[in-house]
């Protein structure tokens, strides 16, 4: 165990340092759950892409850095230390990415990952559908083999990114005798197929995040077949490993989160605004819930530089990040007070910044990668070894 | 940057689970509880042998010369198998004889306690008592901000008894005087602060070793229990209390590992790191106990069920090298007032 940085690590932090600090947005971009907001944010993609900084771990030839996972955890730090803007095409460059690295063929990683580095397709998930939530092996939605074809029909729901996305990915009934885990395949579908149609459904903020996606004898390729036909179980838990696991939701997010909750206690009390006596350690508490959500990460990144893989822990992480979500908003909204619920463009809002839009956006957390309920049957079952019934 | 352990620590770890899942029974246990001092000479022996009194102790002086990243792994078998013996109190007090200006006493002591010849104790600022003290061939006193060296003989003790059988609490009285002062000032105050910060640590590494246990407990006896026709463990009230607890000591784990990394290393920021890896280490031991007992119902009530030999260990480790209160104010001092150096791991916001 050795918890310094090496030189190098050192030499990449302050390269990224210093093009995040000469090239990150001075504002914030509009929200890239709006037509105007979801373009800036491509085009803010492109430059990180143009000058290698949009997928660091990734081979230089797909569009990365050819860096490892704690030169992505450095560069995350860096990105959250610069406030840069969100990243659109999480679910591709995060979850689908790595799965495409994994079950890929030599013409998939070659046709889909440099695109998606740069962004210039933008990705959508499909996992659930009006009768598969958290009981996802009852998916519905089938993908029938004829000829050089899939010959899609269902219906998926709740798309992240649905809206405006140009691609999606998701498990499709290629079996149709088939049951629960069964007969499942992962394929990669354009959202601009014939037979495909998207209606965005706006989320808690009135905005179009996700999207119901409705398919009638869509025609996809069979190349875009992606791991095993039948398997695509399998491969969508390695994608979940990743989503639940790691890169979805890097430590920086919640120490960025926390700090500015330090900074936002500090203000009140100097300020002399009223602060009940619980509330600076519950403070501190956050901030060192944010730190063991980091040292975790370290933990399983060594792990995995060392050969390991990401396993069911996953879920411990996902439990552990997504209350601590919570908690910090939560938190932050109490602190604000009865300034708590107006909106940034309010004439008194004062600081109140993204406290209430980051809350309304937590809350999601516990629910999407799989419910926290789900997480706990997870952890008791395959962790703890409980029995299913 | 690699935030794995060895090959060779996890061994010497699996190394002292075996021996001590043999030799530290739950009866054992139970034994050391009823018996007069609680602490059994010949096994302290035994454990020497197998290199624990002396993983901190020099290479010169007889040990193995390994540090608090190593030791942490130990602590977590000590606590997963609710060891009574003076491992933390000789430990603590023998890292603060090597602090000491005069090479002596170190000389002296050191090579003793890695042969498993010797016990020390040592007091400090967050605990009126002094734990193990009874059996300590030499005792580390604070007194009027200096440091005194005292053989047991000039040391007047009176027992405290306590809920954890393990535990042996004392009040220490002594006349202070330059023949007994071993450091004093600055030196003085720098010896008792990293002996609270490795005292405070070690409790964190006993109290994963504790939760532990207590979940495996919780999950063996909801495996077998059945109500309703089905084993209890299938419903998920229960399971989702472990699951909770699973994941307060996982994460608990990681301020634990890093804390033993500050320590080893001094790091200015070593003691809100062991005030984090203390709080949440123990607030997992006590979470796990707390729901152990609930999983186990009735049955976990009595004395006779082994759960409270966990529970109650975890509620003594709570409180000792400084109580929540103490480790909670420390962080707070530090994140809010940056009064002690805290620092996010690898991440710094602008301006900072």
């Amino acid at each position: 165990m050795d918890l310094r940085y090496t030189p190098e690590q050192e030499a990449f932090r302050k390269e990224a340092r210093a093009w995040l600090e000469a090239n990150a947005p001075a504002s914030p971009l509009r929200s890239f759950d709006t037509r105007e907001g979801f373009e800036e944010h491509r085009a803010w993609e492109a430059r990180l892409h143009e000058a290698g900084w949009a997928m660091v771990p990734w081979p230089r030839e797909y569009g990365g850095r050819g860096a490892d996972l704690l030169e992505w955890l450095v560069f995350e730090e860096e990105y959250y230390r610069a406030g840069a803007p969100g990243r659109v095409n999480q679910n591709g460059i995060f979850l689908l990415g790595p799965t495409i690295m994994e079950y890929g063929t030599p013409e998939q990683k070659a046709r889909f990952l440099p695109p998606m580095a740069s962004s210039a397709e933008v990705w959508a998930q499909g996992w659930s559908e009006p009768n598969a939530g958290s009981d996802m092996a009852n998916i519905q939605a089938t993908a029938v083999r004829d000829g050089d074809d899939f010959v899609i029909n269902g219906q998926k729901t709740w798309a992240s990114r649905g809206a405006f996305a140009h691609w999606l990915f998701g498990l499709f009934r290629t079996d149709p005798e088939s049951s629960r885990h069964h007969g499942l395949s992962f394929v990669l579908v354009p959202l601009d197929a014939p037979g495909v149609s998207v209606r965005p459904i706006q989320k808690l903020n009135g905005k179009a995040a996700f999207a119901e996606v409705f398919f009638d004898d869509a025609r996809v390729s069979a190349e875009n077949l992606l791991g095993p036909g039948g398997r695509g179980w399998n491969v969508a838990m390695a994608t979940a490993g990743f989503e639940r696991g790691l890169m979805l939701r890097s430590p920086a997010r919640f120490q960025s989160t926390a700090a500015r909750l330090v900074g936002l206690y500090r203000d009140a009390v100097r300020r002399g605004d009223p602060v009940s006596p619980g509330m600076r350690e519950r403070v501190a508490r956050c901030w060192m819930d944010a730190e063991a959500y980091c040292l975790n990460t370290y933990q399983t990144v060594s792990r995995l530089l060392a050969g390991g893989k990401i396993g069911d822990e996953a879920s411990l992480n996902k439990i552990f990040w997504s209350e601590l979500d919570v908690r910090m908003h939560e938190l932050a909204l109490e602190l604000l007070g009865p300034r708590a619920e107006l909106l940034p463009e309010a004439p008194a809002a004062g600081d109140v910044g993204g406290w209430l839009e980051g809350y309304l956006f937590a809350l999601s957390g516990p629910i999407y990668a799989g419910t926290n309920q789900i997480q706990r049957n997870i952890i008791a079952e395959r962790i703890l070894g409980l029995p299913r019934k | 940057m690699d935030f794995t352990f060895n090959e060779d620590q996890l061994l010497l770890q699996q190394a002292t689970r075996d021996f001590l899942e043999g030799e530290c029974t739950p009866e054992w246990v139970r034994a050391s509880w009823e018996s007069d001092t609680g602490r059994d000479p010949a096994f302290w022996k035994r454990l020497a042998e197998i290199g624990v009194p002396g993983l901190l102790v020099p290479e010169a002086h007889g040990g193995l010369g390994l540090d608090e990243t190593d030791w942490v792994l130990l602590l977590e078998e000590v606590g997963r198998a609710a060891l009574a013996e003076p491992v933390v109190a000789t430990a603590v007090a023998a890292a603060a004889l090597a602090e000491l200006d005069d090479p002596a006493p170190a000389a002296e002591w050191l090579p003793r306690v890695a042969a498993g010849d010797a016990r020390l104790a040592m007091g400090h600022a967050a605990s009126p008592f002094v734990a193990d003290a009874h059996v300590a061939d030499r005792l580390l006193l604070p007194a009027d901000g200096a440091l005194h060296l005292l053989p047991q003989s000039a040391v007047s003790l009176e027992a405290q008894p306590s809920n954890d059988g393990s535990q042996r609490l004392y009040r220490a009285t002594f006349a202070a005087s330059s023949a007994t002062r071993a450091a004093d000032g600055a030196r003085a105050a720098a010896i008792l602060d990293a002996a609270l910060d490795r005292g405070a640590l070690a409790c964190a590494a006993q109290a994963l070793g504790v939760a532990d246990r207590l979940i495996s407990l919780a999950v063996e006896y909801a495996g077998q229990r059945q109500q309703f026709g089905v084993a209890i463990g299938s419903f998920q009230a229960v399971k989702h209390m472990l699951a909770d607890v699973k994941v307060a000591l996982e994460y608990a784990r990681s301020h634990v590992y890093r804390a033993s990394h500050s320590v080893a290393r001094g790091e200015r920021c070593r003691a809100v790191d062991v005030s984090m890896a203390k709080l949440a280490a123990c607030e997992a031991a006590t979470a796990a106990a707390k729901t152990s007992l609930q999983v186990h119902g009735a049955i976990g009530y009595t004395y006779e069920q082994d759960v409270h030999l966990w529970m109650k260990r975890a509620w003594s480790l709570d409180l000792a090298f400084g109580d929540p209160v103490f480790h909670r104010a420390r962080l707070s001092s530090a994140v809010i007032d940056g009064a002690l150096p805290a620092e996010s791991f690898g991440y710094s916001p602008q301006g900072a």
